[in-house]
This record gives structure tokens, C-alpha cells and sequence, in this order.
């Protein structure tokens, strides 16, 4: 039961078409916003709410519950809403995708979901490295402006609205959303204490929601086609449509639009042409970008890519990168690799992401080698968990996951690597 | 008001209160690293994790605000192991080099890794280096010890208005620096030292000097300037070796400016150890005896009315209330504390005070600064202002040259122009200070030290009545010199011919006097003593010192238990915390030796019995560390046009303006490193480890 073409929200997900405003009208998109807008905005977090919608940029939080937060009424204060385009996480590059080949579907999200939330303005805070996706999204933003979509009275609706794009200088923490926040007005990118939460005090104070961009993507889409299509897609709690992207060690990587909760064996040999040396050769995988656990074949063979069904093995669905590693993956090294990347990335604001990052990949290192104790592997898993749940933003269990993954099924193969140097060692000293 | 749980024990707070504020109030200790009350939340250290019931995770308490039916655990596994952690962390790359940290024996990271911490580290890795940092010549930096608690980036932020220390970089190679490498300009920078929890940032003169078990605490008041910040002497023999601040909400909070902070190396220098006298053309040691012997056979030849006395800047109540008593038994009216020249009245004592008081300030919402700029005149009534400028709805403008008061100012001109013109009601501020519920006007030295002064002080104080609310006095006078209120409420004023500090002068020039008596009084023109006799009591050879033909050496502010009025007219005592140098003594001793030497023996031989004379005679002393409001009565003083001039503001080096700071290697390399900007730039790039 693949998804049907039918069924498609992203249908220039490959650039196939023409990505302007002439090619966007042809696909569907901005038909009918006006009427869109009049359902209210009482309604449209209704059927956001009943479409079953969760959160596409990792953490699968409900999108309606989240636009319900912002406060029905201003207090004087503006709203925002603001569009986490930082896509970052190693293995994810759909935003990036849909940004360069689909963005009317961002921009029109964005009037929607801004006008669902009172929010007469909206920022896209987009990677700085996607120069060319920058690109395209503000032509479609000036072709959108030309139009009449947005900008005063915004499709006829009487609805003012400004979006702005503003690119990243290329931190991953900006991805988090405090963090995105606070690189928005200008500051060094540090995640910031919550509460208060940003629907309360966000940008520069004001209520503000931060979604992702394939969250606010979908949402017409949703909206025109009713809750009810969303929601019969998929699995209960996790429906809907959403786009993978498929890399590693499989033959056609690439991004997919599939139904949730597809089998992670069918996604992978129905639209990744299959794991390299057949889907026998699969050692493990890392389900949802790089800060969730990895799992080894065992849960591969039955794993079920939704929120749920990764949480239930431990491990997550985040982003949807499905990261493909065949046998002759060195999965200590593959980690490892991770853990430099979460250091390099930390933002150095609090203390067990800070110095444990860097003793985390240091002590990873080492286990790469061999060159550790078996013990130590024991105080490196309970180093993650004094890292994970103790910070202020996600990172730090971002970085904890992977390495705590990677004991949980391939602690063995760690034991033999030490034990392997360990012999070598003691054959040359003997010799 | 919202009750929660802590530890079992039910506890009711204030809203808007943290987990951390109500475990405090709960009697239960949290450890932090971030938090400080005075400074914004940060919550990055981490060190403050609880439980909270039903939170998947242990939450910062410093940053959680207080919610009704909280349950809060702090001492279950959870939380011993995530302090633990925390613990370890921090002490993952900080160097083992407590035993040549200065920080030592009060450092917080040793003090908690031995409550909380693990008996043994596990990191096996290469520890971090990190460079030095160049703050210029009050802060040392041993960038390697830092935790990244940005306490000092906060506050230079936040308190102290220099947005010149910040982190760069990221993760493990985040570092605290002041981005150009250029020494913190700020008044009150040296408060990092305090507030940094560990040793990275330590002061630089007390570098290796002493350690803290070592030293003698002495609690005391400050004399720098005229706020009267409560500080803590530390010395070790006779010696002073450094002066901290100690807590006071009304007065100084827990700050102290850099001068108060760092002048006390002046004590050692230029010291008055012995007395001298000026024999053929030479000063030479003389014994006390020969001395006050001299003294008062000068006193006694001279008239009365060819004798004046001058008390100076730094002078304790004590000293100059017998000093004046002992010029009343003389029949000498020529008295006189207003060095600068001041047109201060002390008709009653609301005329001179800060009646607002420093911590009034904060109830302020509109305010004028007439010639005084007191960034440099009293740093932390600055803070305050600052203080109350960032709560918001705080209107301030100034008249007077152009100002820096590390936070926007209204500048309304240079002259008592635009003061006559918000007296009249013409300008618009007038109206800002009239809709105003709680206005004030802070006149300084600027305005009144000038021949016109009497003019402005007659215009500011009509203006002043102006600003009276409901339990509110917003006329406020800023005072330079710490002895300058006592002075004042002692009545150390002219009841004789010469009228003030310029009459006095050109008396002596002209030959009118026979016999001056200088108090401590360094700021005066010393050439226009012309030849009268001159005899200087003080604790430093600076310019009384030099003119003097008898010097009587005295006790410095650390030396001797004396009473201080500072700007509230609050009187605060300075406590003894070592012996004056040599044969030096404490100022009020020598006046009552003088007055028996003289034949007119002072009715008090002892401390006690002198301050119950002082109390008797002038009752506002009788309240030490507290405030008796005063109210302005009607103001008859002398009007008259005011100059044009343009108003000059006191102090034009703010870290030399008296003989201890005079005296002090720390204030002039302070001096050339803020005022003639000759910063060693790049100065200091080791890393702690760098062998």
C-alpha cells in the first residue's frame, strides 16, 4: 500500500516542472487561498488539529496543538511566525528540496498558517549554505508579492502579511528553535530557557510559533483537501504523508513522499533501489538523522517508519533521513564521526554539551582504535546519560542518542575491537 | 501566592519567584555556578538541576519560575547524579592548578566539588588551553579556569554598561574575551573578580600575594568617594592587602568602584610616619613632644582671628569634632571643609544631603543631573541610575559638557542656562519634572565649586521645591569627598571673618594669618598660603605635606575607628584594621594631645567619651547606618544672576583624586591605561599552562 501519486502534496519534488508561480498554479497551489482564509482561524487550527498533522522537523509534536498555543487575541504585541529552514541535521535534505523545486507550497503555508496564528509578518531563517534555494524562495516570494498573494491584503482577504527570508551563517544549533530566535535578531545562536515558551515570549518578545518547513508546506494542501484525507493516510497518530530522504549504502538515493508508518524494508527497495548487495547486506540504520540511535538489521527487517513505531525501538523517527549502512560499514568509526560533528556543533552555552561532547568523541575515538578498556565502555554510556535530558536544548540528547544506540546493539563489536588490539599488543611484545 | 513542596516541606512564596528562590527560602541549599540575584538568568551551568514531580527530565531551578502544587525534590538520585555530572564536567578541563590559583580557599568550584562532586575524575584525555586575555591592569586572566558561567559578561552588560566581554567561538572552543583585547572600561569592572566563580578572572595587583586564610577581616566603610560603600579591609601584618566589597542594598549593593577597590596600595606609600618640622629650610624628625610643643606655641602666640582651620576630604567626624572644639576653646572661627570652594549652605541639613537617598533612585522616574557627571563622581550611584534606567520609564537628562553615563542621556546644554530656564518653567523638561510622581534633581560639585555658585545652588533649590511628593524629597546633592557631609553636619563652617575656602587664601597670601591648620587638606592651592605657619595633620606626604612647616603624622581610613557620613548622610563607622605606620597616630588622639599641650585639654580622653560629646552636640550621629530623613525648610540663601560659564565637571582623572589614590602604583597604571590609553595591547597571551 504505497502512497498513490494521487495523494502526492509534493509534486515537484524532483524539479520535474516549473518551480514559479505559473508552474505552482498549475499543480494546485494558491487555488482558492481566499476561501482557505475565510474558513477562519478558529477552524483552520480545527482541521490542522484534526488532519492529525505532527511536527515534520524531528521532534513530531501535534502542528495544530502548537498553532492553538499562540494567543487567540494580542496583547498589543505582534505575532510571528517563523519558518526553521535550517536544515542541518546530517542525512535530511528535504526542505532543501522543496524549497527549490515546490516553494509556492512554503509560501502559501506561510500565509495560512500566519493568518491561523494572527501573525501579520513571518521569517523563513534559511541555511546559508542553500544560496540557490534562497534563491528560488524569494523569487517565489517576489512573484507571490506581484501577485497579490501576499503582501497587503493578501489574496483579497483582507489579511496584511509580510514574509521575509533570512539566511543562516551557518551554525546547526540555529536550527533549534530559540536558538534560530535568537540568530534572528542578531544574536550569537544560543538556545534560550524555557519556559517561557515561544508562543508566549518568542521574537523579540512576541508570541511567536516556529515550524518547520515541511510542516508549514503540507498545511494547505491539508486544508484544501480536508482533515480527513490527511488523516486517513497512514497509521492512527501518525498520518499523513511525509518526505524521506533515503541515503547510504543503497543503490538510488534519494527523496520520497511516502505514506507514514511504510516499512522501512518497502521505502528503501521500492523507491532506493534497494540496499547495496540486497537487503541481506543491510548492517544497520539510523532512521531519523543523525541524533537518533541507531538500530541494527534485527529492527530494520520490521521497522515501521513512523513516530511511533521508532520510539517504540527506541530509537526515532526526528527528520525521516533514513541512513542506510551496509556490512561493510565500521559502525564505532560511522558513530564516532557523529559524535565530532556534535561537538563541533555544540554551542558551548551550557556545561554537559559543552564538555561532554568533546569527551564523548575523544573517548570515541579511542574506541575506534580499540585503544580503551572494556569498562570504559560502560562509563561511555553512562556519560551520555549525564549528558541526555540535562542541557538546555536537544542537542545534548542529540548527541548522547547515537553513541547510546550504538552500545545497546553493537556493544560486542566494540568488546572485540579492544580485545582484538589488545592480543595484537601482546603478540608483538612477545615477539 | 503559590504554595509548593520542597523536600517534603510545604512552602508558600511570592509569584514570580524561582524553584531556586523558594528552596532558599525552604532553608534548602541549591548550588549554582550562573545564577546571581543581581544578574540575568542564564541557567548554563547546569548545577542547579531538581526533580520536579511529573518532569521527565530534572529541571534548572534558577530559571523555572514557581507554580502553584509544585512538587520539588532535591535531594533524590536523580539530582545527586545530575550535580554530579554537572561536576564532573566542569572539572573535565579545568586545570589542577588550584595550588597557584589565587582564587584558592575561596573558590566556589572547590568548595562544591567537595560537596557534590566525585572522588576521582575519569577523563583520561588532553585537557583544554585557552589564552590569556588582556582586561587591562585590574583584571587578571587565567583563561584556561573558565567555566563559561558569563556571570562577568552579564554584568558588564547588565551593571556596569560596557558591552565589551562576550563569548566567541562555540562548543569547546567558546571563549570570554573582550574581543579587541582592550582593558574594560568601566568604572566597576573589577566586580568581575568577585563574581567570577572560579579563578579565571583574579585581580591583578593582588596577584600571589596573599591567601585568604591568611588574611584579617575588618568590616569597614569605603572613602573614595562619598557614596560610603561598605567594604571589608583583608590584612595581613600591618598590611593591607586588599579591600572587597561587602553587602549594603541601601548603600553600595555588593559592588565597589575600582578606586575604592585598588587605591589601598597607596596605603603603603608616601606615609607621614614621623613627625617633622620645618627647621632651616628643612623638614626634620622631630619627637611628638618637640612637636605638639611647637604647635601650640604657635597657636597660642596668634591671634585668634589671624588662625583658620582647614578639615580635608578624607577626614573622620571624630578628629575634626575635636579639632573644632579645640579651635572654639581658642576663639577660632576661621573653620572651613569646603576644599573646592562648594557655595554649600548648611542652613539645614536637607540643603546638602541626598535626600532621595542611593536607593531611592529606583523609585525615581524622572531625573536632572545639574554639573555633575557621576560616573566618576560616585560610580555606583551610577549603577544605581543605570540600574533604574534599564527597568524603563526613566526620564534623565543632564545639563553640563557632554556625557558617557553607559546609558542615553538628554543633554540640555553646557551652562545654568537651560537651569534658569527650567526653573522658570520655560524649557520642556520643566514639565517632564513637574507630571513627573517622583522626580529628582542631583546637583553636583560642578555647578556649586564657582564663583557663581551660590546663584545656581539658590536656582536648583527653588527648583528642588519643586520636586517634593508625598513622602518623596527629590533635591539631592552629589558630594565628591567622604568627609564633606560630616563636615558639614558638624558645623566645620566659617563663624568668623573669612567666609570660605578662597577668603581663607587670600588671607594667608596676604599675610592675614599666622597659623594654618590643615586637616588632611591636599586639595587646596598650597602657594597661596603665603608665609603663614603651617601645620599639616594627615596620613600622606602629598600637597598639605609639602607646604607644611610641622607635620603632625595621622591615621589613614584602615587605621583608625572612625565615623563617616557618606552623600545619604547616613554615618557609617570605619573600623581599625591595622596599626598607623611609625609613630603615626589616630587623628582625634593627636588633636586632644595638642589641645593639652596648648592648655585648653579637650573634656574626653577616650573614643567613647568623645563620640558621646559628638551625639550630644549633634544628634544625627547618634544613627549609625541608618538615615534620618531631612525636609527642606524655606531657602532664604542669596540669589542673583548666574555666569554663563559652562559647567566643569570635578573630577578629571577618576582614579587620582585623593593622597591615597594619589599614592597608588595600581591608579596610575589605571591612569595610563584608561586616560592616556596606552594599553599593552596583546600584553599577557599565556594560557596558564604555558610553563
Amino acid at each position: 500500500m504505497a502512497l498513490q501519486d494521487k495523494d502526492r502534496i509534493f509534486t515537484n519534488l524532483y524539479g520535474l516542472h516549473d518551480f514559479r508561480l505559473k508552474g505552482a498554479r498549475a499543480r494546485g497551489d494558491w487555488d482558492g487561498t481566499k476561501a482557505l482564509l475565510e474558513r477562519g482561524r478558529d477552524t483552520i487550527i480545527q482541521q490542522m488539529k484534526d488532519s492529525g498533522l505532527r511536527g515534520r522537523g524531528g521532534a513530531g509534536f501535534g502542528a495544530g496543538l502548537k498553532w492553538s498555543f499562540m494567543p487567540k487575541k494580542s496583547d498589543g504585541r505582534p505575532h510571528y511566525l517563523v519558518v526553521n529552514a535550517d536544515e542541518g541535521e546530517p542525512g535530511t535534505c528535504k526542505d532543501r528540496d522543496i524549497m527549490r523545486h515546490d516553494p509556492h507550497k512554503l509560501v502559501e503555508g506561510c500565509l495560512v498558517a500566519s493568518f491561523a496564528m494572527g501573525a501579520n509578518a513571518c521569517y523563513i531563517y534559511i541555511r546559508g549554505e542553500f544560496a540557490r534555494e534562497a534563491e528560488n524562495l524569494q523569487v517565489a516570494i517576489d512573484e507571490a508579492y506581484e501577485a497579490g498573494l501576499i503582501g497587503k491584503n493578501a489574496c483579497g482577504s483582507g489579511w496584511d502579511f509580510d514574509l521575509y527570508v533570512h539566511r543562516g551563517a551557518g551554525a546547526y544549533i540555529c536550527g533549534e528553535e530559540t536558538a534560530l530566535l535568537e540568530s534572528l535578531e542578531g544574536k550569537k545562536g544560543q538556545p534560550r530557557l524555557k519556559p517561557p515558551f515561544p508562543a508566549g515570549s518568542g521574537l523579540y518578545g512576541c508570541p511567536t510559533t516556529v515550524n518547520n518547513v515541511e510542516t508549514i508546506a503540507v498545511a494547505p494542501t491539508i486544508l484544501r483537501r480536508g482533515p480527513a484525507w490527511f488523516a486517513g493516510i497512514g497509521r492512527p497518530n501518525n498520518t499523513g504523508t511525509k518526505v524521506f530522504c533515503i541515503s547510504g549504502h543503497v543503490n538510488k538515493p534519494c527523496n520520497v513522499e511516502e505514506e507514514m508508518g511504510i516499512p522501512l524494508k518497502e521505502l528503501i527497495e521500492r523507491h532506493a533501489g534497494g540496499v547495496r548487495g540486497g537487503w541481506d547486506n543491510i548492517y544497520a540504520c539510523i532512521p531519523g538523522g543523525s541524533s537518533v540511535p541507531v538500530v541494527p538489521k534485527s529492527v530494520c527487517d520490521t521497522l515501521l517508519m513512523d513516530f511511533d513505531s521508532c520510539r517504540a525501538v527506541r530509537s526515532g523517527l526526528g527528520t525521516a533521513a533514513v541512513i542506510v549502512m551496509d556490512k561493510s560499514t565500521d559502525i564505532v568509526r560511522a558513530i564516532a564521526r557523529l559524535s565530532k560533528f556534535y561537538m563541533h556543533e555544540s554551542c558551548g552555552q551550557c556545561t554537559p554539551c559543552r564538555e561532554g561532547t568533546g569527551w564523548m568523541w575523544r573517548v570515541m575515538e579511542r574506541m575506534v582504535r580499540g585503544d580503551a578498556e572494556i569498562a570504559e565502555i560502560d562509563m561511555l554510556q553512562e556519560v551520555t546519560t549525564q549528558i541526555d535530558g540535562h542541557t538546555i536544548c536537544a542537542l545534548g540528547d542529540a548527541a548522547a542518542w547515537p553513541i547510546q544506540g550504538l552500545i545497546r546493539h553493537f556493544r560486542p563489536e566494540m568488546e572485540q575491537r579492544i580485545a582484538e588490539r589488545r592480543s595484537r599488543a601482546q603478540r608483538q611484545a612477545a615477539e | 501566592m503559590p504554595k509548593l513542596t520542597i523536600d517534603g516541606i510545604p512552602v508558600e512564596v511570592e509569584p514570580g519567584l524561582t524553584v531556586l528562590q523558594a528552596c532558599e527560602r525552604a532553608g534548602i541549599e541549591i548550588p549554582r555556578f550562573c545564577y546571581h540575584e543581581r544578574l540575568s538568568i542564564a541557567g548554563n551551568c547546569r548545577m542547579c538541576l531538581v526533580e520536579q514531580e511529573k518532569a521527565p527530565k530534572p529541571i534548572a531551578s534558577c530559571a523555572m519560575p514557581v507554580m502553584e502544587g509544585m512538587v520539588i525534590k532535591t535531594n533524590t538520585p536523580m539530582v545527586q547524579k545530575a550535580r554530579r555530572g554537572v561536576m564532573e564536567f566542569l572539572l573535565l578541563n579545568h586545570p589542577l592548578d588550584c595550588p597557584i590559583c589565587d582564587q584558592g580557599g575561596e573558590c566556589d568550584l572547590q568548595d562544591q566539588a567537595m560537596a557534590y562532586g566525585m572522588d576521582h575524575g575519569r577523563y583520561e584525555e588532553n585537557k583544554r588551553a585557552v589564552r590569556d586575555k588582556y582586561m587591562g591592569p585590574l583584571v587578571k586572566t587565567i583563561m584556561t579556569r573558565c567555566i563559561h558561567c558569563t556571570r562577568c559578561v552579564r554584568f558588564a552588560t547588565e551593571v556596569a554598561g560596557v558591552e565589551e566581554l562576550g563569548a566567541l567561538g562555540r562548543g569547546e572552543h567558546m571563549e570570554i574575551t573582550t574581543y579587541l583585547e582592550k582593558a574594560l572600561a568601566s568604572e566597576v569592572s573589577a566586580n568581575v573578580i568577585d563574581l567570577c566563580p572560579v579563578g579565571a578572572l583574579t585581580s591583578k595587583p593582588y596577584a600571589f600575594n596573599a591567601r585568604p586564610w591568611e588574611l584579617r577581616k575588618t568590616e569597614s566603610v569605603d572613602v573614595m568617594d562619598a557614596v560610603g560603600s561598605n567594604v571589608r579591609v583583608d590584612t595581613r601584618g600591618r598590611e593591607v592587602m586588599r579591600v572587597l566589597p561587602r553587602l549594603n542594598e541601601d548603600v553600595n549593593e555588593e559592588w565597589i568602584s575600582d578606586k575604592s577597590r585598588y587605591a589601598c596600595d597607596g596605603l603603603r606609600r608616601q606615609r607621614l610616619d614621623r613627625p617633622y618640622l620645618h627647621r632651616d629650610g628643612k623638614l626634620v624628625p622631630v619627637t611628638w613632644r618637640e612637636a605638639l610643643g611647637a604647635a601650640a606655641e604657635r597657636l597660642k602666640a596668634a591671634r585668634p582671628e589671624r588662625i583658620a582651620a582647614v578639615a580635608g576630604d578624607l577626614c573622620d567626624a571624630e578628629s575634626m569634632f575635636a579639632l573644632k572644639g579645640l579651635m572654639a576653646s581658642l576663639g577660632v572661627g576661621n573653620l572651613e571643609c569646603r576644599q573646592d570652594g562648594a557655595k554649600l549652605p548648611a542652613s539645614s541639613r536637607a540643603d546638602y544631603l541626598f535626600n532621595t537617598t542611593i536607593a531611592g533612585i529606583e523609585r525615581a522616574d524622572a531625573c536632572l543631573l545639574v554639573g555633575t557627571n557621576p560616573r566618576w563622581e560616585a560610580a555606583l550611584v551610577n549603577t544605581r541610575l543605570r540600574k533604574r534606567h534599564l527597568m524603563g520609564g526613566f526620564k534623565i537628562a543632564a545639563i553640563g559638557p557632554a556625557l558617557n553615563l553607559t546609558f542615553p542621556v538628554e543633554m540640555l546644554g553646557d551652562g545654568p542656562k537651560a537651569l534658569v530656564e527650567i526653573a522658570a518653567g520655560t524649557h520642556p523638561f520643566a514639565q517632564v519634572l513637574k507630571d513627573a510622581k517622583a522626580p529628582m534633581l542631583i546637583l553636583g560639585m560642578g555647578a556649586l565649586a564657582r564663583p557663581d555658585g551660590a546663584a545656581i545652588y539658590a536656582l536648583a533649590r527653588k527648583l528642588g521645591e519643586g520636586l517634593k511628593r508625598e513622602g518623596w524629597n527629590g533635591f539631592n546633592v552629589l558630594h565628591t569627598a567622604a568627609a564633606r557631609v560630616g563636615a558639614m553636619d558638624l558645623g566645620f563652617l566659617p563663624s568668623g571673618k573669612l567666609g570660605d575656602i578662597g577668603a581663607v587664601l587670600d588671607a594667608a597670601s596676604g599675610g592675614g594669618l599666622d597659623v594654618v591648620y590643615l586637616l588632611g587638606a591636599d586639595e587646596i592651592d598650597m602657594k597661596r598660603l603665603g608665609k603663614s605657619f603651617v601645620i599639616y595633620q594627615g596620613h600622606h606626604g602629598d600637597a598639605g605635606a609639602h607646604r607644611a612647616d610641622l607635620i603632625l603624622p595621622g591615621a589613614a581610613y584602615t587605621e583608625k575607628n572612625g565615623t563617616y557620613v557618606n552623600l545619604e548622610g547616613r554615618a557609617q563607622l570605619a573600623m581599625l584594621a591595622s596599626a598607623p605606620p611609625g609613630e603615626a597616630r589616630e587623628d582625634w588622639k593627636i588633636v586632644r594631645a595638642l589641645s593639652e599641650a596648648a592648655g585648653k585639654t579637650l573634656p574626653y580622653d577616650t573614643l567613647g567619651a568623645l563620640r558621646q560629646a559628638m551625639v550630644k552636640a549633634h544628634p544625627s550621629f547618634a544613627h549609625i547606618g541608618g538615615v534620618e530623613p531631612a525636609s527642606l525648610a524655606a531657602f532664604n540663601g542669596a540669589a542673583g544672576a548666574p555666569g554663563s560659564g559652562a559647567f566643569a565637571y570635578p573630577i578629571a582623572n577618576f582614579y587620582m583624586t585623593d593622597p591615597i589614590s594619589r599614592a597608588s602604583t595600581t591608579m596610575a597604571e589605571c591612569t595610563e591605561a584608561f586616560l592616556n590609553g596606552s594599553a599593552p595591547l596583546g600584553a599577557d597571551r599565556g594560557t596558564g599552562t604555558h610553563g
